[in-house]
């Protein structure tokens, strides 16, 4: 409990600390203004989007692998806030969008990847909720989890032969030395606060576990007419 | 051997509730209809969008077939007596997925005469159009079926497989419209190969991936 909360602090002192150089230090881009600064932050959430991704892939495969529940409050926990990110990043480039290419939103093959996997990934915490058996929900999830996330490349390609305008991806090696700095630490933020996340979600997912299973088994109206 | 009692089991099922498919066609054909008001009167724009349109109202219509496929499974617990059978469960996946496959392809070639009517979208390359039908519903069914084995045992099914489905066969539903649409509207670049390859790697990558899971899915 104390170390979730000491990563959530860590990743909000060091996203303060990297949002403040990538505000107010590093200078302005050339061509986009100070509508770039905007990727101190989109970069960063897109980075840790796709590990958060990635974690709620392998607790799918680990949870069907070992049938340990430990394994699915991870999974439950990676979806949420791999759906969150997804969320942040839709709207961070939407924003980015409007100023830079004059529309909200673009049919850019990324952009499409987040925001289909947002969806898929809202079916299936939606079917979470209708599901009350925690094994059934648990083995579900996992499976629907690996169909989805085994999708995203898939998407990735083919919205990209369909049509792309994106600019090119960004890593330090693409972007001016004077721009490591702030987008360096907010990285580093955005995954402390993302770990901070998962533990807590994980946390919470688990006391909701264990008190499904519990729970007494369910007495319907005319055995307990009997009892009594 | 068990594959095919298992798909000789679903396409009986199917025809004795044909009265279902039929329902479903006008239903497809419905909102092919509808989708021309969504345009306008335009000619050339509805022969421009008649690919996509043809797709949209088979996808919604699968919706339909989909979740109704596992019905005669849940009525007195039949699918607990199937799997009670010293056999795979992947040979009920893969019945069922063909059935789907099956049903899905006669909507879609039921379909396109609508279209061709409604939108003026002819073309003379039938066997290509039949060859993406195949395909792109083969991309439907597959993930479909292992959704509907889900949703079915769930509250709220009607809702849950559309929300599930969507979002994941965007790959195939970009591929079959544009292929589609290559050629309605003529493909001087010869580039429907590329989206029909597209097409089988998306089959070929769910028909494997959802038979290994659908054991999984299924067990008590």
């Amino acid at each position: 409990m104390r170390k979730a909360y000491g990563f959530i602090v860590l990743g909000v002192v060091l996203l303060l600390v990297g949002s403040y150089v990538g505000l107010f230090v590093a200078p302005a881009e050339e061509y986009m203004g100070q509508v770039q600064r905007i990727m101190y932050v989109h970069v960063p959430t897109a980075w840790n989007w796709m590990l958060a991704v990635l974690f709620a892939f392998g607790s799918s495969i680990a949870f069907l692998f070992t049938a340990n529940t430990k394994w699915d409050a991870r999974q439950e926990a990676g979806l949420e806030v791999a759906t969150l990110f997804a969320f942040l990043l839709c709207c961070q480039g939407s924003i980015w969008a409007k100023p830079t290419w004059g529309v909200w939103w673009d049919w850019d093959p990324r952009l499409t990847s987040v925001a289909v996997l947002l969806f898929a990934f809202l079916g299936i915490l939606a079917l979470r909720q209708f599901v009350d058996d925690p094994q059934r929900r648990a083995v579900w999830s996992a499976v629907a989890t690996i169909i989805a996330s085994v999708d995203l490349p898939i998407v990735y390609y083919s919205v990209k032969w369909w049509n792309s305008l994106h600019q090119q991806q960004s890593n330090p090696n693409t972007v001016s030395s004077q721009f490591h700095l702030p987008l360096r630490v907010n990285a580093f933020g955005v995954l402390f606060l993302m770990i901070g996340f998962i533990m807590l979600r994980t946390r919470l997912a688990n006391y909701r576990l264990a008190r499904e299973m519990a729970m007494p088994p369910v007495v319907s109206a005319d055995q307990a007419g009997e009892l009594a | 051997m068990m594959l095919a009692a298992a798909l000789r089991k679903e396409i009986l099922l199917q025809w004795r509730t044909r009265s279902q498919m039929m329902a479903v066609f006008v239903f497809g054909a419905a909102s092919l209809l509808l989708f021309s008001f969504a345009v306008g009167p335009n000619a050339e724009m509805l022969r421009t969008f008649s690919a996509g349109f043809l797709w949209l109202g088979l996808l919604l219509s699968s919706t339909l077939t989909l979740s109704e496929s596992f019905h005669s499974e849940m009525e007195n617990r039949a699918l607990e007596g199937l799997l009670l059978l010293p056999s795979d469960p992947r040979a009920l996946y893969y019945g069922k997925a063909i059935a789907n496959w099956l049903q899905l392809t006669i909507l879609g070639c039921a379909l396109v005469p609508v279209m061709v009517v409604l939108y003026d979208a002819g073309t003379t390359q039938l066997l290509k159009l039949l060859l993406i039908i195949l395909l792109g519903t083969a991309g439907l069914s597959a993930p479909g079926t292992l959704y509907a084995a889900m949703t079915a045992q769930v509250r709220a099914k009607q809702t849950l497989l559309p929300l599930l489905l969507f979002p994941l066969i965007v790959p195939a539903l970009l591929a079959s419209v544009k292929a589609t649409s290559l050629v309605i509207l003529g493909d001087p670049m010869q580039q429907s190969r590329s989206w029909i390859a597209l097409l089988g790697a998306f089959d070929l990558i769910y028909w494997s991936l959802c038979g290994l899971l659908y054991g999984r899915v299924v067990e008590e």
